[in-house]
């Protein structure tokens, strides 16, 4: 008998070949996606009441793009030959587009969105500071200095349009990485057209909830009053998104069920014994079920705002546990039972290794560093009131 | 001497002339094998297995082992034991498969009786529409012209994508290198006109390495005569490796 398998795996299936790393993959560009999602509801859709959150969106999504490559970079067993996918990319591989989807997200939507957005702040900061963050703030102009109303109507007319091209790319994003496991034919458990839209749905879902979250957090840090109406309306696009997401999922499972194909035996067994804490638990009951129900609650019964904020805040973090779990059931539960359907294998989690927890719990905190440099370098919110109010009435004037 | 623009532009062409021509004629008598070189557009290699030859006894896996210093716990090659009932039974549906260590030390007797058991050798099926190599993001893995699927280490990225995609389980990431790796037909023996090792040491002639593009390879006769089958042909991957009475059981 060989350690952690039960049952018959063929002999190069016990050890697992995508590990924690590759769990983070999926679980980041979600958050991107979601993010980037919520914030075009502002400024393509036209939901005013989302407003306070739009600059927190574009820079939660950029801080989670910056690091969406490096899991995939840590895992590779020859990370210095990375560069050949943009090189020789292989035309048939569903993998090979990643550099070019990535790289087209990053710099064609994200950075030129957050840099129009923020181009008049930039050049006024770069006017008043002094020293080093003068030349920071210089430099981040790119040259150009011009923000008369006309130039910024401008700014604000190729804004909309990088938007309008980003949601697309967005769904691109996230959509293309589900399609990277939904594609893989030899693997039932990811075989499935449903994958990218699975994907999608619970992106938008960790998206949403990660921003809310965040808009909440700071908004303590910085002792301001929540905007109520902001955080109703993002709530209750969380709440028809999960909807839409739960939907998908358990579609995919009564298929299955129903189907009860040659694999169905052997995922069965899984998910009741090697993955119930996970997907059962952690995914279905207390990331799903729990949160939809009591978002429910803040839809159809009328209740304090002191009683949604605490169900918001409580809410958020199981969301986000729970995608995170139903992207380790994916990635990790996919390789746990055998390719002959005779058993299964162990996942162990290693923790100061390449592919450890260590380097992944590294992973998860360097989103919010950079988070909080970007909030600092361009923040999202009015730093003094004065000044601050000018600048947002500035660039609503230049909206409207 | 002074040396004008003039001179200096004609030694230069010259040069580049001579470099070009040397160039050429290195690739000309590089590119050129002689006559009696393997030409790999002329085959097309698979494998024929004979389950019922099969006794177990793992010399295919020692010798492919050796032969391909593959590291210790990871297969090129394998052989599986089945031992399967007659799928009446209501509580016993699945068949009964082990092969410990792969089956390099043969098995040990079965302590069932009631039971049908057979071995099934398996190997990289080299298929002619690999799913490994279709998703392998550099194309560090490829197809031959004489139909072997093959890693190019120096290549490969180690994403382990290749892996995931076979439905057999015949890659995994070689420990030392960090690239996928897998059976390669021992392809440094059959472009000099051996057979692979594991065909070498089977001591019943159960496997048979075949050329499809030889008219004279036995190969046309056995598929002519019996009833041969390829593993999961629902996955439509063209698999090479064909074996002769195999159990519907088998996956």
């Amino acid at each position: 008998m060989i350690p952690g398998v039960d049952g018959f795996m063929y002999p190069n299936e016990v050890e697992l070949q995508w590990s924690l790393l590759i769990v983070l993959y999926p679980y980041i560009t979600g958050l991107v996606a979601g993010a980037f999602i919520l914030a075009s509801l502002e400024r393509v859709f036209k939901v005013e009441a989302v407003r306070p959150t739009y600059r927190l969106a574009l820079l939660t999504a950029l801080a989670f793009l910056l690091v969406a490559p490096l899991p995939l970079q840590l895992h590779l067993g020859h990370p210095e030959r990375s560069l050949e996918m943009y090189l020789t990319p292989h035309r048939s591989s569903a993998m090979a587009m990643f550099g070019f989807v990535y790289l087209w997200y990053l710099t064609v939507v994200l950075l030129v969105e957050v840099w129009l957005e923020y181009r008049a702040d930039i050049v006024r900061a770069a006017q008043t500071s002094q020293g080093l963050k003068r030349l920071v703030y210089k430099a981040l102009t790119l040259g150009s200095e011009n923000v008369s109303p006309r130039s910024r109507a401008i700014d604000d007319k190729v804004g909309y349009i990088v938007t309008v091209i980003g949601i697309p790319s967005a769904f691109l994003l996230h959509g293309y990485v589900g399609f990277i496991f939904g594609s893989v034919k030899a693997n039932p458990w990811w075989s499935t057209p449903l994958m990218p839209i699975v994907f999608l749905f619970s992106a938008m879902v960790s998206g949403i909830a990660a921003v809310l979250a965040l808009y909440m957090v700071s908004m303590k840090v910085k002792k301001t009053p929540i905007d109520m109406r902001c955080v109703d309306t993002i709530a209750r696009y969380l709440f028809y998104t999960f909807i839409i997401d739960f939907t998908l999922e358990m579609l995919d499972l009564i298929h299955r069920t129903y189907e009860a194909d040659e694999s169905f035996r052997s995922l069965d067994f899984m998910v009741h014994t090697k993955l119930f804490a996970s997907q059962v638990v952690l995914q279905i009951f207390m990331g799903t079920l729990l949160p939809l129900i009591l978002l429910a609650l803040t839809q159809l019964v009328k209740l304090t705002a002191g009683k949604r904020k605490a169900i918001y805040a409580s809410v958020c973090p199981m969301i986000l546990v729970g995608i995170f779990a139903m992207r380790w059931n994916v990635v990790v539960g996919g390789q746990l039972f055998s390719k002959s359907f005779l058993g299964y294998t162990s996942y162990k989690l290693q923790f100061a290794t390449r592919e450890g927890l260590l380097p992944a719990v590294g992973l998860m905190v360097l989103p919010f560093v950079i988070f909080l440099v970007l909030v600092k370098l361009l923040p999202p919110w009015e730093e003094k009131p004065a000044a601050g109010g000018q600048s947002s009435a500035f660039s609503a004037a230049a909206r409207n | 001497m002074d040396i004008t623009r003039r001179d200096l532009f004609a030694a230069g062409g010259k040069l580049l002339i001579l470099a070009s021509v040397g160039a050429t004629l290195e690739q000309i008598t590089g590119a050129a094998p002689p006559s009696e070189a393997y030409q790999a557009a002329e085959h097309w290699w698979g494998m024929i297995i004979d389950i019922d030859k099969c006794i177990g006894c793992g010399n295919c896996v020692r010798a492919c082992s050796n032969e391909n210093k593959v590291p210790k716990g990871y297969f090129r090659t394998w052989v599986e034991r089945y031992e399967v009932n007659e799928g009446t039974h209501p509580e016993e549906v699945q068949p009964h498969v082990e092969s410990p260590e792969g089956g390099i030390n043969g098995f040990p007797p079965s302590t069932r009786e009631d039971l049908k058991s057979f071995f099934v050798p398996k190997l990289c099926n080299h298929c002619a529409e690999s799913p490994c190599v279709q998703v392998c993001p550099v194309g560090a893995t490829f197809i031959s012209p004489d139909g072997v699927v093959l890693v190019d280490q120096n290549y490969c990225l180690g994403c382990r994508y290749c892996i995931q995609a076979c439905p057999y389980g015949c890659r995994y990431l070689h420990p030392e290198t960090n690239t996928a790796d897998k059976c390669t037909l021992c392809y440094h023996r059959i472009t000099k006109g051996l057979t692979t090792a594991c065909c070498e040491n089977c001591p019943t002639g159960a496997r048979l390495l075949v050329d499809f593009k030889n008219p004279k390879d036995p190969v046309h006769e056995l598929l002519r005569a019996n009833k041969l089958q390829v593993l999961k042909p629902y996955m439509a991957t063209r698999a090479k490796v064909f074996y002769k009475d195999l159990d519907g059981s088998v996956r």
